[in-house]
């Protein structure tokens, strides 16, 4: 399997009748020569790392090693029960922002797919864990889902800020996680191939503009914008509304977008929010005047 | 490209580039160096220059040259660390020309004397491309294990070394050669698919005209 299209993973899904994230798993095995069960336990350590993350990211005394963030997700944690999102959405949104604080304090980390985006599918695969009732087993089985559209995301288009701007990072992120988050909840291929479109096109045109040019402001929040669209993205597409743009077409249209994106709006932290006056000023306050 | 470079690496945060990517290219510098190292020299060109505190890149190119890998907890107190043991460092701001924006030139000198020159680019997600290597022109990223074997230019070493990996079972899928002149010192740079053995180095260091043969893990 070559990972050319979304359209190949739903028709290679449909024909096997089984998950998206099965025929990546089974690919894969033979891609690399190992066995599936093996493959199943390095995810698996893959999500163990996720889920240390969300957990030492609620330190409410964690700060980067810049000074600028920190200590945010455990004030969003504490009132989840309270939240106007209701409570899964508000501990998902959470531990988005636990895991990118982490990140941002030199904490260990997985990229999903790149370490400015870290936060969106643990945050949200692990409140599917937890209040779902998903089995761990099924979870591991949706990121092989999730890996298998970021393949193809990185194939057709690309998942670096630098190059396309966040819609590239988060946008990814998220398009993978709503993709997952359908896997994981029972939906089918097709649907997963909805909630990717539907996620990647709520971020399209999504500009990376770093504050000093630091993995931290906007990106935090970011993380947290991604856990919200993913979610609504693989809700959506459970319920049966179809993306009316396929997602193939979507990711070319990332990368369009991408590449018209002038070189200011893309990580260089030249403009955007870094170029505002507060973002210079923080800029400042952590590397001194130029 | 595998579904583990896409749910990774598992790594230290804050940035692929700017912290993973420094890792891996500080440990190229330590692999090539094969001795305890005493003191390192960092060039820092772009972003690296202009950003290296605020993602830890110079903790994360000391982890490196001290063998550290990119998920390892320490790298946090990489700098501590390097003191402790007795390795100096320095980071210099230059502008290499034509470079790629997240590039490092660093020189590492050994305990017996020895010294390592990389220079590499962090080239996104934690990827790398390291460019030279002891003034030697390379091309290769660490994402597969990758052979370094110096040797001097005379016909035939290639096939020696290269028929020793045949007999291994090991498949080459990127080969390079570079020689500063003809007759002269040369490099190969061979990547294998799957994992590449420790074992086949003795054999290849022993092949006539071979002066040394190193393995690169992947990351």
């Amino acid at each position: 399997m070559n990972f050319e299209s979304i359209k190949e993973l739903v028709l290679e899904a449909e024909k096997n009748k089984c998950s998206i994230g099965r025929v990546v798993l089974a690919s894969q095995a033979q891609e690399l020569e190992e066995s599936e069960d093996t493959l199943m336990e390095r995810m698996g350590e893959r999500l163990d790392v996720m889920l240390r993350s969300a957990e030492k990211g609620m330190d409410s005394g964690l700060r980067s090693t810049s000074g600028l963030t920190g200590g945010d997700a455990h004030k969003l944690f504490e009132k989840s029960e309270k939240a106007v999102m209701g409570s899964f959405m508000a501990k998902a949104t959470g531990r988005a922002i636990a895991v990118a604080e982490y990140n941002a304090a030199m904490g260990k980390i997985v990229a999903a797919p790149t370490a400015g985006s870290c936060g969106i599918m643990p945050g949200c695969l692990i409140s599917l864990m937890e209040d779902k009732k998903i089995a761990r087993e099924e979870i591991i089985l949706s990121m092989f889902a999730a890996a298998g559209f970021g393949i193809v995301i990185s194939t057709k288009a690309c998942v670096a800020g630098a190059q396309g701007g966040c819609q590239a990072e988060c946008g990814s992120a998220a398009a993978m996680t709503a993709a997952a988050m359908v896997e994981a909840m029972g939906g089918t291929p097709a649907q997963a191939a909805d909630a990717c479109a539907i996620a990647l096109k709520n971020q399209l045109g999504l500009v990376c503009d770093p504050v000093a040019g630091l993995v931290e402001i906007p990106c935090i929040k970011r993380n947290a914008g991604g856990v919200a669209i993913a979610a609504s993205a693989a809700d959506m597409a459970l319920a049966g509304i179809v993306s009316k743009i396929p997602a193939d077409e979507v990711i070319t249209a990332m990368k369009e977008v991408g590449d018209s994106m002038p070189a200011a709006l893309r990580e260089t932290a030249q403009g955007g929010l870094a170029a505002t006056p507060t973002g210079i000023r923080l800029k400042e306050q952590v590397f001194g005047k130029e | 490209m595998n579904v583990f470079d896409v749910i990774g690496p598992v790594m230290i945060g804050p940035s692929s580039s700017h912290t993973a990517g420094a890792v891996r290219l500080g440990r190229v510098a330590w692999k090539a160096l094969d001795d305890e190292p005493v003191r390192a020299e960092i060039e820092l060109s772009g972003s690296f220059a202009t950003t290296y505190l605020g993602h830890g890149t110079d903790k994360a190119l000391i982890a490196g040259c001290m063998g550290m890998n990119p998920y390892d907890d320490d790298i946090r107190r990489s700098l501590e660390i390097a003191t402790e043991r007795g390795l100096e460092y320095s980071f210099t701001k230059v502008k290499l020309p034509d470079a790629h924006p997240n590039t490092a030139l660093i020189r590492l000198y050994g305990k017996s004397g020895k010294m390592a020159v990389v220079e590499g680019a962090s080239v996104g997600g934690g990827n790398i491309l390291v460019q030279k290597l002891d003034g030697l022109s390379v091309s290769f990223t660490g994402q597969n294990d990758t052979y370094i074997v110096r040797h001097y230019d005379r016909p035939g070493v290639i096939a020696a070394v290269t028929n020793f990996m045949m007999y291994c079972g090991m498949n080459i899928n990127n080969f390079r050669l570079s020689r500063e002149k003809k007759g002269g010192e040369a490099l190969m740079m061979i990547e294998v698919d799957g994992e590449a053995t420790e074992d086949l180095l003795q054999q290849l260091n022993v092949i006539p005209n071979v002066i040394s043969a190193m393995l690169l893990k992947a990351i």
